[in-house]
């Protein structure tokens, strides 16, 4: 229900800068996901904004009101900010209902004012709200955590890895029922996450943190189709990186001669293809397209990614095949890319 | 009897101990330890109705309740606010020293009541009575509430207290709704431990001038041979200790406050003080100068000066000092090994073969921890009296009385080393071609060896600093630095008194230190108690 705006902030402990300069705006009512490897800084920043640690540089303003400056610092009670922390952190000494008006002033406390809304907002039967936290699983106390920062009605909900403490098969059904409960409440919402898959399916746009700094703002399809440089583009998900020269909106590289996504580029380049974009067809049928020997399949099932042997290169290509394709290892197949690639000039 | 076989055969079959033999010696050990408890039931059973309510009427028992009553509620208030607070402030405070402080507040555990009251009682006699006997047990037993609970901050889940906080809580809000409420179960189990402790103390009220059921018990036993009415005033408090121990294992039990415990979880913060730090290091060396520093300073005083100084003079001599040493010494040592391997059967049955027989034992040995040591001492006194003459006034008598008394304490260590030294390791040593006994030579009793020397220096500390049940039953003529202690105390010979209590304090403190430096700080909750 309010804007994000943080500017310049800085951060170190003990003389190692764990961030640094970090400019981001979230607009009102969006949902934006930091993305982030372990040690990137992203926990640190979510303090900041809560209020449990003090900025050493920048500020942070919330809703229009200067909430952290130098000189500065509203003390985390008065934010109004919702916490979702990882493991849900429910009271447990108090029932479910306990828990979800826990931060509301006592009157309301008593009625049990919004339980019944809530509980249906993050998708929980009405039923829950007299069981003990202990007696529900790690999705269900993820979904009464967030219950419990939506109630007060805060300007910004934070979410800090919400779904790494769940097994796969509860992770995503808690994180379809955390989006819908963010959306209808209409809460300005960061997730923190250093899952790629759950920030691209999340967030409205997806910033990446990189040794404390921000290194792109942008939202999930540009983000994954044009990353800025090829150590986000790997990290981002798999990466074909080869060698190409450019030349007027095309590159010539072991995979023949592809188009170019962003603009000319001229002279040396990496190459960035996704392993889905490469298709893999019938040799005999295709004589001019590039030649690979299939080294290795790893059958998904919906999926298989399949390692290819080009003659032209030292190292083997990853490409992602439907599920339904029949290959065998060992055979001769011809490559053809589709969509268009991006490229990054080659340092000098 | 068949299923009992059967459990055998398939103990057999798993390659370790088990089976009859190992069955029969615990149950054994666990009936020898709760023999005392039975005899006096069966003693208070002696009465009639009608006697029984004459002498338990008597508005000198309605005094002695009020008093026990009032000791006991006041103490487990003044230590559940004292070892609460310091707690809060060592383990969630930004306090100068706070590793120092936690330390110093745990060393009073190791400092035996009647050596503190004797320190007290000898700056003045405005200290005897009720203020006394309060202000020398909180001194004692606040340790007891303070080591639950810093654990139980230390093993906070810091998510609690910051979502309470982004959820609007100040943070004196979120200490009474948050942290308090999750506290209640190691707080609620000390308090009880602090009252069972109350409930069972002796030296300090006799040294003090208090006058509560345990003073009275031995007085009354102390004036005629018929210890009958001594008899129904123990089982009277033994009836109070029960109550007590009932409702610890109930709140232990009802602590099912689990935490799912995935990954790293960050520590807790610490709260800045601001211009409450260096009051409150004043008031934490306040109470380490009157825990630690008047007895201690007063210990050194009395040891400086001459047998005269005192209200009654007395001589100390030399030969004495060295024989109560090694009495105290002696019996340290004797007690503690016996005690060690009385409580072998038991602590391996209960590692290796749990359930229900092993669960029944367990608890009936834990029984004996609310009964108070004087009714212990009572019980086997009488018992020895009627029925085992002989044993009467010998060593064995009192080194079996210290292993009835510190068996649930050494049995604590020793289930838990044998318990470390896993079963799979032991049955692995079987399969390669060794028999039982050798087994436990070589492979069990060097991985437990530590657990089981940690018992047996928790029950040493003990039984040195133990009074009630040597004065009860040690052999005429053999004196241990408590007798000595108690008996100058007694007859206010304080300079007399003082090298004895030195010693007894060095060895305590020394012993201890080891302990804790070896095992860490929670090695030690178990003594305070008896």
């Amino acid at each position: 229900m309010s804007e994000l705006s943080i500017q310049g902030v800085s951060k170190h402990f003990n003389g190692h800068s764990v961030l640094d300069g970090i400019d981001l705006t979230v607009a009102s009512g969006a949902m934006l996901a930091l993305l982030g490897p372990s040690g990137s800084g992203k926990t640190t920043l979510l303090r900041l904004l809560c209020g449990f640690e003090r900025c050493d540089a920048g500020d942070i303003m919330l809703n229009g009101q200067l909430v952290s400056s130098a000189g500065v610092h509203l003390s985390p009670e008065k934010r109004q900010i919702g916490y979702v922390p990882q493991e849900g952190a429910l009271f447990p000494h108090l029932s479910v209902a306990d828990n979800i008006v826990f931060g509301l002033p006592r009157a309301q406390r008593k009625a049990r004012h919004r339980v019944a809304e809530l509980l249906e907002m993050v998708g929980l039967p009405a039923e829950f709200a007299d069981r003990a936290p202990q007696q529900l699983s790690g999705g269900q106390q993820q979904r009464v955590a967030l219950a419990r920062a939506l109630a007060p009605r805060p300007a910004l909900v934070l979410l800090d890895e919400p779904f790494s403490a769940l097994d796969a098969a509860l992770r995503v059904e808690t994180r379809q029922a955390v989006q819908q409960a963010l959306e209808a409440s209409g809460a300005t919402a960061l997730i923190v996450t250093h899952d790629q898959a759950e920030a691209l399916t999340m967030g409205q746009q997806v910033a990446v943190l990189w040794q404390g700094k921000l290194l792109q703002v942008d939202a999930p399809q540009q983000l994954y189709r044009q990353p800025l440089t090829a150590e986000l583009a790997g990290f981002i998900g798999d990466a074909v990186l080869l060698d190409g020269m450019a030349e007027e909106g095309m590159v010539n590289c072991a995979l023949g001669r592809l188009p170019l996504r962003d603009g000319p580029k001229n002279g040396r380049v990496n190459v960035l293809l996704r392993p889905e974009q490469i298709r893999l067809r019938d040799a005999a049928a295709h004589p001019d397209a590039p030649r690979a020997r299939i080294e290795q399949i790893d059958f998904y099932g919906h999926d298989a990614c399949v390692r290819l042997r080009l003659p032209t290169l030292t190292s083997p290509l990853l490409a992602r095949v439907p599920g339904h394709q029949s290959l065998q290892r060992g055979s001769e197949v011809a490559l053809q890319v589709e969509g268009r690639a991006s490229a990054f000039l080659q340092p000098a | 009897m068949l299923s009992a076989l059967m459990n055998w055969r398939q103990a057999a079959n798993r390659h370790v101990v088990g089976g009859w033999p190992l069955r029969l010696l615990a149950l054994a050990v666990a009936l020898l330890v709760l023999l005392p408890l039975l005899f006096t039931v069966w003693q208070a059973c002696q009465f009639e109705p009608a006697e029984a309510r004459q002498l338990l009427l008597r508005p000198l028992v309605g005094e002695l309740a009020g008093n026990t009553l009032l000791i006991v509620l006041a103490t487990t208030c003044s230590c559940a606010l004292l070892g609460t607070a310091s707690a809060w402030f060592v383990e969630r405070t930004q306090l100068p020293g706070h590793g120092w402080w936690a330390l110093l507040a745990v060393v009073p555990l190791a400092m035996p009541t009647f050596v503190t009251s004797y320190a007290w009682v000898s700056l003045s006699d405005l200290l005897q009575g009720f203020y006394g006997a309060w202000l020398v047990l909180t001194i004692a037993y606040a340790p007891l509430i303070f080591l639950p609970v810093s654990a139980a901050l230390r093993g906070m889940d810091p998510a609690l207290e910051e979502s309470a906080r982004t959820l609007g809580l100040g943070p004196w809000a979120c200490f009474f709704r948050v942290i308090l409420p999750q506290l209640r179960p190691a707080l609620l189990g000390g308090m009880l431990l602090v009252a069972l402790s109350t409930l069972s103390e002796f030296g300090a009220f006799m040294l003090l001038h208090f006058h509560t059921f345990t003073t009275e018990i031995f007085a009354e036993y102390r004036a005629g041979f018929d210890s009958s009415g001594a008899a129904l005033l123990a089982a009277l408090l033994m009836l109070l200790g029960l109550v007590c121990l009932w409702a610890e294992r109930r709140v232990r039990h009802q602590a099912s406050y689990e935490r799912r415990d995935r990954g790293a979880r960050r520590a807790p913060q610490r709260y800045a003080l601001g211009k409450y730090r260096w009051p409150l290091v004043l008031a934490f060396a306040l109470q380490t100068i009157v825990s630690l520093g008047v007895p201690l300073a007063t210990l050194m005083y009395w040891v400086t000066q001459h047998g005269d100084a005192a209200i009654t003079p007395a001589e100390v001599s030399p030969e004495l000092l060295w024989q109560a040493t090694l009495s105290s010494l002696e019996l340290g040592l004797s007690g503690a090994v016996l005690t060690t391997l009385l409580a072998l059967p038991l602590g391996y049955l209960l590692a290796r073969h749990p359930g229900r027989f092993s669960s029944w034992l367990e608890s009936s040995v834990y029984l004996v921890q609310g009964v108070p040591g004087i009714v212990i001492a009572l019980a086997l006194v009488t018992l020895c009296i009627q029925f085992v003459q002989p044993l009467y006034q010998s060593n064995l008598l009192l080194v079996l009385a210290y292993s009835i008394l510190f068996l649930p304490l050494a049995m604590v260590s020793v289930r838990s080393a044998l318990l470390q030294a896993e079963s799979r390791l032991e049955e692995l040593a079987r399969s390669l071609g060794l028999n039982w006994w050798q087994a436990m030579l070589r492979v069990v009793l060097p991985l437990a060896g530590p657990g089981l020397g940690a018992a047996a220096s928790l029950v040493f500390i003990s039984i040195v600093t133990e009074l009630t049940a040597t004065l009860l039953l040690s052999p005429i003529g053999t004196e241990t630095l408590a007798t000595q202690i108690w008996a100058d105390t007694a007859a206010l010979a304080f300079a007399a008194a003082a090298p004895y209590a030195l010693i007894l304090t060095a060895i305590s403190l020394c012993s201890t230190w080891l302990l804790m430096s070896l095992l860490g700080r929670n090695a030690i909750s178990g003594l305070g108690n008896g």
